[in-house]
């Protein structure tokens, strides 16, 4: 059903990134460096990554798949990280998005396998690996964003809050405001993502699936599942992520700690 | 009836300091800028971490949430802020008319646009925002910095008031020689991170003759306002 592609079908598509890149050079953009090396970034890792999945598929293994996850959730918690602008010192820098996440997409996800798509084993890696992947990506952005708009809020309001606690507010009430607006933040994204799905975008799930010769209405029902699990991941991972940080925020005597917050030098 | 007293209190270049503050008594301080006055106000409100103690009668600050201690030894900031959009958003429980109306603000303040208001209007209605929520202790960083001169004795008397009726200790920092000599009973210089204090004036003169007389004998006023 799939019509392969082979290195000369990916080899012509090559030539779109060749000539834009010759295009920046001669424009002047100095893009065109770091444009090939994202080109063959993505080349390198899509092939390992692939290499790597027909390895767990012809090996499915618990534990394997745990792995793979723990590898996953890890470089997303890195990349929560690097997005920071002010990041929180310490573990909590790494520990925060992570824990939200974990709590999150892997919920969601198990959820998911179990209790909707019922596949035997429930890790079957050509479900588990997929899907955790869609949630955990939207996640992961969703916490970076309402984390990185709580500390930047956090510090730019700085008088404010500090006014609302030496009038006795305790820290719950003093932070709510800036806690609601960077859970708002980390979730738009989602939610509008699902009010234009079908209408403004093909979501790149459907299209794969229709590309491989699923029929349409079983892909999209596919589609909806992922929108629906990303929808959750998303919201209850930032709900979580955005919530502790806030109360990091503040130490046992309920001050405003921005100490505990390190501006990234760059 | 609450006094306030710190016990080597210490906090970035502050301290330590050991500074008692009657029940109805005022003290005030005075100080180069960066001579970290605004520091102290903060370490003894809590609201930068700090060693030391700070008591309200025998309760220790640190015996109880940080909140709570805020309330009764509540820091009225130089700069207020303001977060609602509205004056009276700023206060849960309304505002006494009488108050609003001796610091020259009509009773329908509270219906104002913070945006709209102009400094010195900001400037008491802070005051008044922590006022009403009736604290044993007052710390106050220049309460009248961005006031005229009739604003500014209209705030000192409503101070002057609520220390007599809630017999509250305040810790007033003022730069302007003259006020210190009309509200305190005592005057402090910080210096290096240590108050030296600046000789006492009688405190019943400034407490229009109604307080009773200070622990020690009554000295020369200090010349160096």
């Amino acid at each position: 059903m799939v019509i392969e592609l082979s290195v000369l079908d990916l080899a012509l598509a090559a030539l779109l990134i060749l000539a834009l890149a010759g295009l920046s050079l001669r424009l002047g953009l100095g893009m065109e460096q770091r444009l090939l090396m994202s080109a063959a970034r993505t080349t390198i890792q899509l092939l390992l990554i692939g290499l790597v999945l027909k390895l767990l598929f012809d090996n499915v293994h618990f534990l394997w798949v745990a792995a793979m996850a723990a590898v996953m959730i890890t470089a997303a918690g890195r990349e929560v990280m690097a997005r920071q602008k002010r990041r929180f010192t310490g573990g909590w820098g790494f520990g925060l998005g992570t824990l939200s996440m974990f709590v999150s997409s892997f919920t969601v996800t198990v959820i998911a396998l179990v209790a909707v798509i019922g596949t035997t084993p429930w890790y079957a890696p050509q479900y588990a690996i997929p899907l955790l992947g869609m949630v955990l990506g939207n996640t992961m952005n969703g916490i970076a964003l309402g984390l990185d708009r709580l500390t930047q809020d956090a510090a730019a309001r700085r008088s404010v809050l500090e006014a609302r606690l030496a009038l006795g507010q305790d820290w719950n009430e003093t932070i709510a405001d800036t806690r609601r607006e960077a859970i708002r933040v980390g979730m738009i994204p989602i939610i509008n993502a699902m009010a234009a799905a079908g209408i403004v975008s093909l979501p790149g799930m459907m299209t794969g699936q229709i590309l491989a010769g699923t029929p349409p209405v079983e892909a999209v029902k596919y589609q909806i599942l992922v929108m629906f699990l990303i929808a959750g991941g998303t919201g209850f991972g930032t709900v979580v992520a955005v919530s502790l940080g806030a109360r990091r925020l503040f130490d046992d005597r309920q001050r405003l700690r921005l100490d505990r917050l390190r501006t990234r030098m760059d | 009836m609450s006094a306030l007293s710190l016990r080597q209190l210490r906090t970035r270049h502050v301290g330590p300091l050991d500074v008692d503050i009657a029940a109805g008594e005022c003290v005030c301080i005075r100080g180069a800028s960066g001579s970290g006055k605004s520091l102290l106000l903060r370490a003894i409100a809590d609201l930068d971490p700090h060693q030391g103690e700070a008591w309200l009668d025998a309760r220790a600050c640190s015996s109880m949430p940080g909140p709570l201690w805020r309330r009764q030894v509540a820091l009225v900031m130089a700069e207020g802020q303001w977060w609602a959009e509205t004056v009276g958003a700023h206060f849960a429980d309304g505002c006494d008319p009488a108050w609003l109306d001796r610091l020259g603000l009509p009773a329908a303040a509270l219906d104002w646009e913070v945006a709209r208001c102009s400094t010195g209007e900001r400037q008491r209605l802070a005051l008044l925002r922590t006022l009403v929520r009736q604290p044993a202790a007052l710390l106050l960083d220049e309460p009248t910095g961005n006031l005229d001169e009739d604003s500014t004795a209209r705030v000192e008397a409503l101070l002057g008031d609520y220390r007599r009726e809630h017999d509250a200790a305040l810790l007033w920092v003022s730069h302007e020689p003259g006020q210190a000599a009309r509200v305190a009973q005592r005057r402090f210089v910080l210096e290096d991170g240590r108050l030296v204090e600046e000789g006492e004036i009688d405190r019943a003169a400034a407490d229009g003759g109604e307080a009773a007389g200070a622990d020690k004998a009554p000295g020369v006023e200090g010349a160096a306002w």
